[in-house]
């Protein structure tokens, strides 16, 4: 079994244009920041991004929009980027919006190999255009489809040679979902430790989802908001 | 006096009750926090995969790996959980979370609520709104009982794009307590020193008041 790779410059290799992606992270919280830099510096276009946000300008996926890299954004809130702003009024970058837990459950769904299921977020409202609509004990749902993508890209605290994670507070966010879902997933981790070295009882996402793993370096873990209570 | 965003969250506060788990939206629901009563135990949940918000962090105390659903640096009470989003709404859709507090463009009188979207701004995106308001088990809505032009934010029907449909229970407002039923809105309640008579001046939408309206004690 050979799971590990350098860097994330050898993690990002296939990545094609037009490809699908899922990028983990909820804002600038636990994106994978090494592989999103190594496909800024990469010539791939096109791309269709599944992520719950779309990063800032110039940090997380602001620097592939910066470069024009993504064709659409698959996401829940969007709000944090200008360049985004002028793309998406230029008529540039397609985005489609789901319900944060719609989205969340679709690739649960894709990972978990269920195409077809039914939630009620959006119900009555313009989320549910074209969408089949069924009651269940009187409530309204929406049918709903997988997501899975060519590559999910995601970021772990720790994990092993074997591709065991584990994350860290609320920088699991979409990744431990988003790790099941990739047809190849790539997992970058602060702390890379060999098979063994991690107590089975405390791992997130196991081995079995993850087809590539690297240490990452210099994480910045930039914050949106930094809010204090008064000392 | 109409409340405050502070008196509106004082009411609302008045609606836990002990071991309830609750998901607070951005802004005056925010607040409520503040006013948990004393020796009470509620679990505040943040959609992007906490149970147990704890108070914002000390400067020494900041965790970029620790944030709420509005992307702020916070901290976790003893006794927290953190889990994955698709957990998260896991929580929110099975109903185990007792009580969802949220702000609202509008309101209609058969608890259709919008409050994600304003044509010609742009749009940002639902996050977690639409999956709350379709499952949460009790729906609070803290608003305004007018915008800034006077005109009502509770109506007959919405005019701007919908979150939900028919899932309002509450509306605290800065004038009133006021409940969705089927045949419409009903008050429960008045802010101190506001007129029955006001609050009927200030809602578009069908208001039923029968008898006697006591005053909001905060």
């Amino acid at each position: 079994m050979k799971k590990t790779v350098n860097n994330a410059l050898e993690a990002i290799k296939g990545i094609e244009s037009n490809m699908t992606l899922m990028l983990g992270g909820f804002g600038l919280c636990g994106i994978p920041e090494n592989c999103i830099s190594a496909l800024a510096e990469s010539d791939v276009t096109g791309l269709t991004c599944i992520s719950n946000n779309a990063g800032v300008d110039g940090f997380g996926l602001g620097m592939l929009l910066r470069r024009r890299q993504i064709r659409k954004m698959i996401s829940s809130y969007v709000g944090e980027n200008k360049e985004f702003e002028r793309q998406l009024l230029a008529g540039e970058l397609e985005v489609d919006l789901v319900p944060q837990g719609t989205l969340a459950e679709r690739i649960r769904a894709g990972g978990a190999g269920i195409p077809l299921f039914f939630l009620p977020a959006g119900f009555g409202t313009e989320v549910a255009q074209g969408k089949a609509v069924r009651e269940f004990d009187g409530k309204m749902y929406l049918e709903e489809r997988w997501l899975k993508a060519d590559f999910a890209i995601v970021k772990a605290w720790k994990g092993d040679t074997h591709g065991n994670l584990i994350y860290r507070y609320t920088a699991n966010n979409f990744n431990q979902v988003m790790a099941t879902a990739g047809r190849i997933t790539i997992a970058e981790v602060e702390e890379l430790v060999p098979a063994g070295a991690l107590d089975p009882n405390h791992i997130h996402t196991p081995g079995v989802f993850v087809q590539r793993i690297f240490q990452g370096t210099n994480y910045e873990k930039r914050i949106e908001f930094a809010t204090t209570r008064p000392e | 006096m109409s409340l405050d965003k502070n008196g509106i969250a004082k009411r609302i506060a008045q609606e836990l009750q002990d071991g309830f788990y609750v998901n607070l939206g951005i802004g005056i629901p925010t607040l409520v926090a503040n006013y948990i009563p004393e020796g009470m135990q509620i679990v505040l949940q943040s959609e992007n995969g906490l149970l147990g918000i704890g108070p914002f962090p000390s400067k020494d105390e900041i965790d970029p790996d620790l944030i709420n659903a509005g992307k702020q640096t916070i901290t976790a009470v003893p006794g927290s959980a953190f889990f994955d989003s698709a957990a998260s709404f896991a929580m929110i859709r099975g109903g185990h979370i007792d009580l969802t507090v949220l702000g609202a463009f509008e309101v209609s009188d058969t608890g259709d609520i919008a409050s994600w979207k304003i044509p010609g701004k742009l749009v940002k995106g639902m996050g977690g709104a639409m999956d709350l308001v379709a499952s949460a088990k009790n729906i609070i809505v803290a608003m305004m009982h007018t915008n800034p032009q006077g005109e009502s934010k509770l109506l007959k029907k919405c005019t701007l794009p919908l979150t939900g449909v028919g899932v309002v229970k509450r509306i605290v407002s800065d004038l009133a307590v006021i409940d969705v039923t089927p045949q419409g809105f009903k008050l429960v309640e008045r802010a101190p020193g506001v007129s029955v008579q006001e609050i009927i001046n200030a809602t578009e939408g069908k208001l039923i008041v029968e008898g006697e309206i006591p005053e909001i004690k905060i």
